[in-house]
């Protein structure tokens, strides 16, 4: 895996926004939210990352800075050997050609003022104006048919599609510049489960007939396990592991990582009432101020004292490619 | 007879563009201590078909049939006497708890006025009765976050302030509409098991509407499938979830990735939800059956009870789904 150059590497990345505290004067000095911190991995082609982890977390903003909407403050994005963060947007607009987005919302991410077959031409019209006329209509209706949607519903609006319906939309709009990569935020997430099934198909499909690579953020476990070949597990900006996908799901060894997939309800009536309750209690620190040392420390069964004071790194616990950071990890139970 | 008694509902809602069946001929009934729970997607007339019992339906909502609650008559019951039996005997959880919650009052004042409006007891002893709940719900340092406002409070909190405020006067019955989608899923693992402990506690009946099938799993003594307004199958969840007898019910559980296993490709159930202002006459999932025959199309059998506790509702004998 590594003696070729990844499509995608990410090293150390770190985002922070500026928050004005409430009742603040103008001149207050704002806080800083760290929505990602020290955030890397690798992505080869072809492979699909799954990026799990619960509201706030930091999995949207980690997929908005390496596409470069939004700003970070240090790291790198290295995009086939090239650092996108050096780049301007100019040049950071050529290489989003082989660098595509799926958004969670399906209806809130397609303009309710152009026809579904703008939408879709739109990326092929901004990148490459030559394509007009009869190749681009004929490129339009074959990425149609190969999303599942059929070219004659190209004239109607997104209001007149269902929510699976604009989802496929929105596949068709990234792969028209059959990119390498395609970074899909929550695509399943407000669909209702049989349709869900329909998208999660569909992308896999594609991913093996195009050679894609995917970065798949989603906060359903076993959607995730589905569908990746790499899954990471992010808490309050942080890693707290990432694995291959039957690494981790047969031996997680970061407690968070164990107590997220404790917490997933299982469908058959049998396993799911037999299974031990999960042992994370209160909620999500606030990300304004986090916890000292680890920050999973003040939910986790295992922290001691040492948690407080240390900040665990993302070590290689295995020496396979299975990245954990906890101090206890070795002596977690399963 | 048992606590709660739903027959034949139905629910139609008068829009410009013509009638819309929400719910069509709902039947069930639920006895005290036990969870029903009510799955399907997006437009299945689960929350419809409840609200309709708490008289909670928009204006131009039409409902008919019979919904017997400790052998009193539910439906078109004039507000006041609603009002008696709402809150007081039974009790409601929203999807959202941030919109369910007023943003303008307090916790205290919230939660105080229930208890006020329907023991008519003093403020103060609501006000220690209210804290005694939040205790009961978990949340920590009630005292003092007791005077606060629901912004102040995080999603499962306000969650957890809802479960406490729909248990203040121990109803009888409690409707919990998706009480948990909003929820991380480490959060829902502590609301579930929360309600699990109230309701062993108190002897609470729930209704449980969701559409995440784990959830049901691990929640429900009775579940029932809705598709297109109508029930497909209705069984005690152990049977569900072993031996599906419902085309529908089948696609549903084929459908989804699990944890436990490794699924090479999930079954999909072709096309897409139902639009209720176009449904054919006969069955709902025509459509997107697998199974189907043009006669399902035109007609649909009465509900099937082929085993007890069991009803299924298809055209098609029951080896044609395996």
């Amino acid at each position: 895996m590594n003696d070729q150059q990844p499509l995608l590497a990410v090293e150390n990345l770190q985002v922070t926004f500026d928050i004005m505290p409430r009742n603040a004067w103008p001149w207050t000095r704002p806080q800083k939210l760290r929505a990602v911190n020290s955030v890397s991995f690798t992505l080869s082609e072809g492979q699909t990352l799954g990026i799990v982890g619960e509201s706030g977390c930091g999995k949207s903003t980690l997929a908005r800075a390496i596409m470069g909407m939004v700003p970070s403050q240090a790291g790198k994005v290295v995009w086939l050997g090239e650092d996108l963060r050096g780049l301007n947007l100019k040049q950071l607009r050529k290489r989003r050609r082989r660098l595509q987005m799926v958004f969670q919302d399906p209806l809130a991410s397609l303009s309710p003022r152009m026809t579904v077959g703008d939408i879709i031409a739109e990326p092929l019209r901004t990148h490459y104006p030559d394509i007009k006329g009869t190749e681009l209509r004929e490129k339009v209706d074959a990425i149609m048919e190969r999303v599942g949607l059929h070219p004659h519903q190209k004239n109607r609006y997104p209001h007149e599609f269902s929510g699976g319906q604009c989802q496929r939309v929105g596949i068709a709009r990234a792969l028209i510049l059959e990119p390498k990569l395609i970074i899909c935020d929550e695509p399943v997430s407000a669909l209702d489960v049989s349709v869900q099934a329909q998208v999660i198909n569909l992308l896999k499909n594609l991913q093996r007939d195009m050679g894609l690579s995917l970065i798949f953020i989603a906060h359903d476990l076993s959607v995730v396990k589905h569908i990746s070949d790499r899954v990471m597990v992010l808490y309050l900006g942080n890693v707290a592991e990432n694995a291959t996908r039957a690494e981790l799901f047969a031996s997680p060894q970061h407690p968070y990582t164990q107590a997220l997939m404790a917490a997933v309800p299982i469908p058959d009536p049998e396993r799911e009432r037999a299974k031990l309750p999960a042992e994370v209690e209160g909620d999500l620190p606030s990300p304004m101020d986090p916890p000292s040392g680890c920050v999973f420390r003040t939910r986790c069964p295992l922290a001691t004292e040492y948690c407080s004071r240390e900040v665990p790194v993302l070590e290689d616990k295995t020496g396979a490619g299975h990245w954990v950071a906890c101090h206890y990890a070795e002596r977690a139970p399963e | 007879m048992a606590m709660l008694e739903v027959n034949n509902l139905n629910v139609d809602f008068d829009t410009p563009d013509g009638t819309l069946q929400a719910v069509r001929g709902l039947s069930y009934h639920l006895e005290s201590g036990q969870t029903l729970g009510i799955v399907g997607e997006s437009g299945a007339g689960k929350s419809q078909g409840v609200f309709a019992l708490m008289g909670l339906l928009p204006d131009n909502a039409r409902v008919s049939g019979e919904v017997v609650f400790e052998g009193e008559q539910l439906l078109n019951l004039p507000e006041k006497r609603l009002n008696r039996i709402r809150a007081a005997r039974i009790g409601m959880i929203f999807q959202d708890p941030m919109t369910s919650l007023n943003p303008f009052m307090k916790v205290s004042d919230q939660l105080t006025e229930v208890l006020v409006q329907h023991k008519g007891i003093s403020r103060k002893q609501a006000l220690q009765e209210s804290l005694q709940m939040l205790d009961a719900v978990r949340i920590p340092e009630a005292r003092d976050r007791i005077h606060r406002y629901p912004h102040e409070f995080s999603g499962g909190m306000r969650q957890r302030v809802m479960i406490a405020m729909s248990l203040l006067c121990r109803p009888q019955l409690l409707i919990a509409d998706e009480p948990t989608t909003a929820l991380d899923v480490t959060v829902q693992a502590q609301v579930m098991g929360l309600l699990k402990e109230l309701q062993q506690e108190f002897n609470t009946a729930i209704i449980l509407i969701t559409h995440d099938l784990g959830v049901v799993a691990g929640s429900c003594d009775q579940t029932l499938v809705m598709y297109g307004g109508q029930m497909m199958e209705y069984a005690a969840t152990r049977d569900l979830f072993r031996d599906p007898a419902h085309p529908y019910t089948k696609g549903l559980m084929g459908a989804i990735p699990r944890i436990d296993e490794q699924i090479h490709e999930l079954v999909t159930i072709p096309g897409n939800p139902p639009n209720l202002m176009n449904l054919p006459p006969g069955c709902p999932f025509f459509s997107r059956c697998p199974v189907a025959e043009p006669r399902c199309y035109h007609e649909l059998d009465p509900p099937q009870h082929f085993e007890p506790d069991r009803i299924r509702v298809c055209n098609l004998p029951r080896e044609a789904i395996r």
